[in-house]
This record gives C-alpha cells, structure tokens and sequence, in this order.
C-alpha cells in the first residue's frame, strides 16, 4: 500500500497558535459531550412527562403524547435539525431574533439549536420507553395506591415511575449512547465537534485514516465505558424481587 | 410563507427522491444479505468465526452513522486505486451506498439473530434427521420460518434508513433532502422547501409504521 502511515501526526502543530491535531480532538470530544448531555436532560425530563400523559385515562392528553411520538419520530433528525437551526429563529419575537441572529457566536447558537433539537427528538423515544416501562407494572401496583388514598401525582411519583425507571435502564442505556452518536449531525450546521474536527484534521494533515481510525477509537471508547457504567448503575438500583436483580 | 415555486419544483424534487429511494432499496438488500451472513457466523460453533462478527457487530453499533458516511467518502476511492491500481472515480452514490449496507448490516445482523434463535431447536433437529446438511437446513427450514417472523422488524429497520439516508446530504449527494435544500435556496424560499421536504417525509415513514404495526398485529400468534 503506498500510503504513507504516520500515527504521530495527532502531535504535529496544525500551524494554527500552538496547537497540535490532538487538542482538536480534545475541543471536539469536549463539544460531543456538552451537545449530548444537555441533550439528555432535555430528553430525559420531556420524554418522562411525555410518558406518563400517554398513560393517563385523559383521552386528551395521552393523545397529544402520542401525536408527539408519532411527530419526532417520523422526521429525519436531519431535517429536524435544519428547521431548529435555519427556521424556528425566523419564527421567533424580534428581540430574540436578534439575540440568537447577533448577539450569540455562532458555536452558542448552533449548540443551542442542536441541544433543543436533539433533546425533543430524543425525548419521543424516551417517552416510549418510560410508557412502557410503567405499563408493565402490576395494575395492581396502581389500585392499591390509590386504595390508599394516593392522588394521581402521589401514585405516579412514589410508587409507579422509581420502578418503572428502574426496569427500564436498559433501552434507556441504548438511547443515551444513541445522542452521543447523533450529536454528530452537528458538524452539519458548523459546530465543532467529534466529527468535524475529524474532518478538518484529516483535510489539514493530509493523513485521513489515521484522523477517522482515531474518531472511531474515541466513539468506541466512549461506547463501551459509558455502557459498563450504566450497567454498573442497573445493577445498583435493580428491583429486588425481579429476574433482573439476579435473584436477590 | 409562500409555496407558490414549489409545484414548478416538482421533477427536481422528483430526481432528488429517486436517488433516495435507490440508496434505501439497494442499501436494505445489501444489508439484509450482509447482515443474513454475519448473523449466521455469530451463530457458527467456530468460535473466531462468531467472534469476528460480533466484533463487527459491535464495532458499527457504537460509531455514528454520519462518521461511517464521510469516512467511506473519502476511503472508497482510495481503496479502490490500492485494488485496482489505477484511478477509479467513483460517486458519492457509490461510497454512500457501500458505507449503509456495511453499517446496517451490523443492525439487520441482530435482528436475524434474534430470528433464528426464535425458531424451535427441534427444526434444526429435524431437518439433520432428514439427512439435510447444515446448510440446507437453514436455507430451507430455519431462514424461511425466521424471516417470516422478523419481517415487521426488518421493515422498522428499513423505514429508520429511508430517515438516515438524509445524512448524505453531508457529502454532497442530490437526495430528496439536498434537492430540496438546495432548490429551496435557488429560489430564495429555503423556509417552504424545508417544511415540504419534513412533510413528506413525515407522511412516508409514518404510513409506513403505520403499515407495518398492521402487519405485526396480523403475524402475531
């Protein structure tokens, strides 16, 4: 193969300040992290509400749960992404227009759009997940609260979202690792992250596969652990009684 | 907002969903074939066989699918000129296409998985007993029986790419959504096009989900 491998490019100067290609992918692994967990306390909060109205008796409010899923699931994040970036500031009062247009640099605002973005998009996944996961509670977990006297609120506080939360860990997981994965569409509306330092290192350097050998590693990397920490975390907080809890 | 220039946009809209469809088409056959294959190896009694596959499996499932699209971008040429020894050019269709089957392979591989080992073991008994080869046994007892019962499943999986195959707006391939995007900005209303182009394909996937839970009801035993 006459291509010409050189892994110690990442500490060669990018000939901008001092920097070397490693500190890209520092600053951009810095932005995946910041765009994903935002994201995910916007999607964990909406998506648990969103949940718990699909599985109230209110025919009104279960259906504008499910008109919800049915609308952020149906869309590219992609296209999702454009109308928060390009559009919905458009829509906005002019004072805030202007603020996300002038005031804001364009890594804020394109962060901003990709946090709000990724967040409802998750948050209809999350939703099906929390449905589910209180669904598959006993009904008579929900009889017994209430022959006790617990109002809706109580019910669904204290007795059915922390097991519910509980069963659910494992797909919840496979959604948190989904936003890292899909923070990349950022680079598509110039935020740099992961991917786009990637991109601008391999197109600087000249030395595309070791840039993309290293993303992978890093996405991987950041895989794995994150997945070894949530089932540390399940196995924690497992229900005893359940299959899950290993027979405790 | 003004969706007067949208009907005269038609046949480039038109041009632009084609390209969609094909990558959607030629990348679900190619990753079910794909994934068909590193499903059975995850199931093989060799151990570094189904352990190659599980890496593979694995190594997909946690890197972006918008990494694989722009890496393969720029790889495919390349690994071309190394195979062929002499410039290949080969479009963004073609790099965009290799890198959905080999990245949806490692999801219809699961759900293959899951299929197979769905089925009754006695089957497979069965068919040996008959003095089928493993081979034949699959083909003509297992895989038919699996496929039946996943195909709501792999068809969840297909409606998920017709969404992804937007991220090769990333590379510059014309698909509905870059048609869209870049007719929307030929006329100055980039607003309308955007809101067609997430209208349609709202209403594709969702008939289409909406299909296929009709489907799961009437297979579900």
């Amino acid at each position: 193969m006459d291509y010409n491998w050189d892994w110690g490019v990442f500490f060669r100067s990018t000939g901008i300040g001092e920097e070397i290609y490693l500190d890209w992918f520092v600053a951009g692994l810095g932005w995946t992290v910041a765009v994903a967990l935002a994201g995910w306390i916007v999607a964990l909060l909406l998506g648990s509400l969103l949940g718990v109205l699909r599985t109230l008796p209110n025919r009104w409010l279960s259906g504008l749960a499910t008109l919800y899923v049915d609308l952020f699931r149906n869309v590219p994040l992609l296209v999702q992404l454009f109308l928060w970036y390009f559009l919905v500031p458009d829509l906005l009062p002019e004072p805030l227009e202007l603020w996300f247009k002038q005031d804001l640099s364009p890594a804020t605002s394109a962060y901003l759009s990709v946090v709000v973005c990724l967040g409802l998009f998750t948050a209809a996944r999350v939703c099906e997940q929390v449905r589910t996961g209180i669904q598959a509670l006993p009904r008579g977990q929900t009889a017994a609260a209430l022959a006790l006297g617990l109002r809706t609120g109580q019910v669904y506080r204290q007795v059915l979202l922390p097991q519910a939360f509980r069963i659910i860990i494992p797909p919840l997981t496979s959604e948190f690792l989904n936003i890292f994965k899909n923070s990349s569409v950022a680079s598509l509306i110039g935020l740099m992250e992961l991917l786009a330092q990637t991109k601008q290192t391999a197109e600087f350097s000249a030395h595309l596969f070791e840039a993309f050998t290293l993303a992978t590693l890093i996405y991987f990397t950041l895989n794995m652990s994150l997945m070894l920490f949530m089932r540390w975390v399940e196995k924690k907080v497992a229900v005893p009684g359940l299959l899950a809890a290993g027979g405790k | 907002m003004d969706f007067s220039s949208i009907p005269a946009a038609l046949p480039a809209l038109w041009d632009g969903l084609q390209t969609t469809l094909q990558l959607l088409v030629l990348g679900v056959l190619g990753g079910v074939l794909l994934g068909t294959l590193l499903a059975m190896m995850r199931l093989a009694h060799n151990r570094l066989v189904a352990n190659l596959a599980a890496l593979y499996v694995n190594y997909f499932r946690s890197i972006p699918l918008l990494l694989v699209i722009t890496w393969f971008y720029f790889a495919v040429p390349f690994a071309l000129r190394e195979i062929t020894g002499e410039d290949t050019p080969v479009g963004a269709f073609a790099s965009c296409l290799v890198a959905f089957v080999m990245f949806e392979a490692a999801y219809f591989c699961e759900i293959v998985r899951a299929g197979i080992q769905a089925i009754p073991k006695g089957q497979m008994s069965a068919a040996q007993a008959l003095g089928m080869t493993y081979g034949q046994s699959m083909r003509l007892i297992v895989l038919p029986q699996a496929f039946r019962k996943m195909t709501p499943l792999l068809l969840q999986q297909s409606i998920i790419l017709f969404q992804d195959t937007s991220l090769v707006y990333s590379v510059g391939l014309i698909d509905f959504l870059n048609a869209a995007r870049s007719r929307g900005d030929i006329v100055g209303q980039p607003h309308e096009f955007l809101i067609v182009a997430g209208l349609v394909y709202f209403v594709v996937s969702f008939a289409a989900s909406q299909l296929v839970k009709r489907l799961q009801k009437r297979l579900a035993v």
